[in-house]
């Protein structure tokens, strides 16, 4: 009975942090879109800015990933 | 979580995290460390295209490029140029090091998208040496050329002073928290891709969402091509940026 319970809460647990995967993919979408509403203005400056983009991404994505790391902690490793 | 799913019987049954599953290629012994298992065959495979690419097409070094020369052209100019702008021209000489992590994890990951393949760059274990032998690296490297000095990059000058000790503070947890991340970004994502994969081939099951299943799958593996380049662009890109800061500490 005890286990149950606490397996339960593990999975909660896992499910409540997989929504902050959502607030990664809010980051990365505002990272994206105000790179392209740059770039639309001013195209010629856009190619010179690729790499910073995927340098914003690739931190806004981390922090999603710890909560992808923790979920799968609660799930298979508690 | 699969293994549940199956022991209930009846109903889908399937095993998204199979795929990842380290065996022996010869027999079913144990494993050790010098046994040979399919992640040791993906990883030579993974060496082998590397190989074929870089040294068998460029050999010709042909004045109109083959294929295979123009793909190891475009490569190699590509990680140069990523280099120079990221991590500024006097990080060059290190050069080799990154196009070494870059073509392994994009032929790993390209690999691993053959159906029945295996994902070697989906194990952490994998990954996260990749990630450590980086980041013990180029703390050493800022250590060896900057000295103690390096220490500055975790004390921001242009800040207040009453705001210098908790940013501070800040920065190192969020440089030992690098190779972590680092890690786990490459293999999350391609953890994640295939599982996804296997859990809608396994609605291809069900004949009425069948054709809608093998539609998704197709739309899957299309992203999952865009995602594989993007990680390890992503990975080199970064050990860029970790480099830039080994090679000027000062903000």
């Amino acid at each position: 009975m005890e286990g149950d319970i606490v397996q339960m809460g593990a999975y909660i647990g896992a499910g409540l942090a997989c929504t902050g995967m959502g607030g990664a993919a809010v980051g990365v979408g505002h990272v994206v879109g105000n790179f392209l509403s740059g770039a639309l203005r001013n195209p010629s400056a856009a190619a010179g800015q690729t790499a910073t983009m995927f340098i914003g991404i690739a931190f806004a994505e981390a922090l999603g990933i710890f909560s992808f790391l923790v979920a799968l902690l609660l799930m298979f490793a508690v | 979580m699969a293994s549940e799913v199956q022991s209930e019987g009846g109903g889908l049954v399937f095993q998204p995290m199979d795929q990842f599953v380290v065996k022996p290629l010869f027999g079913d012994g144990s494993i050790q460390w010098y046994t040979v298992t399919n992640v040791t065959l993906w990883m030579a495979l993974a060496v082998v295209a590397i190989v074929v690419i870089l040294v068998l097409g460029t050999a010709r070094r042909a004045m109109v490029p083959s294929r295979s020369q123009s793909i190891g052209e475009l490569a190699y100019g590509f990680i140069y140029k990523m280099v120079e702008d990221v991590a500024g021209k006097d990080a060059v000489g290190y050069f080799p090091y990154i196009m070494t992590l870059f073509m392994f994890i994009v032929c790993a990951n390209f690999l691993g998208l053959i159906p029945m393949s295996f994902t070697t760059t989906s194990h952490i274990a994998v990954t996260a040496v990749m990630a450590m032998a980086v980041f013990l690296s180029v703390t050493l490297l800022g250590f060896v050329k900057n000295g103690m000095s390096f220490l500055s990059l975790f004390w921001i000058s242009s800040a207040p002073l009453a705001l210098r000790p908790i940013l501070a503070l800040i920065e190192v947890i969020s440089y030992f928290v690098r190779p972590v991340s680092h890690s786990i970004r490459l293999a999350g994502n391609m953890m994640a891709g295939h599982a996804v994969i296997k859990v809608f081939a396994a609605f291809a099951g069900v004949a009425v969402i069948a054709p809608l299943s093998v539609l998704a799958i197709t739309a899957i593996y299309a992203l999952e091509i865009l995602v594989s380049f993007i990680q390890a662009y992503v990975f080199a890109i970064l050990t860029c940026v970790y480099l830039k800061d080994a090679l000027h500490p000062h903000h």
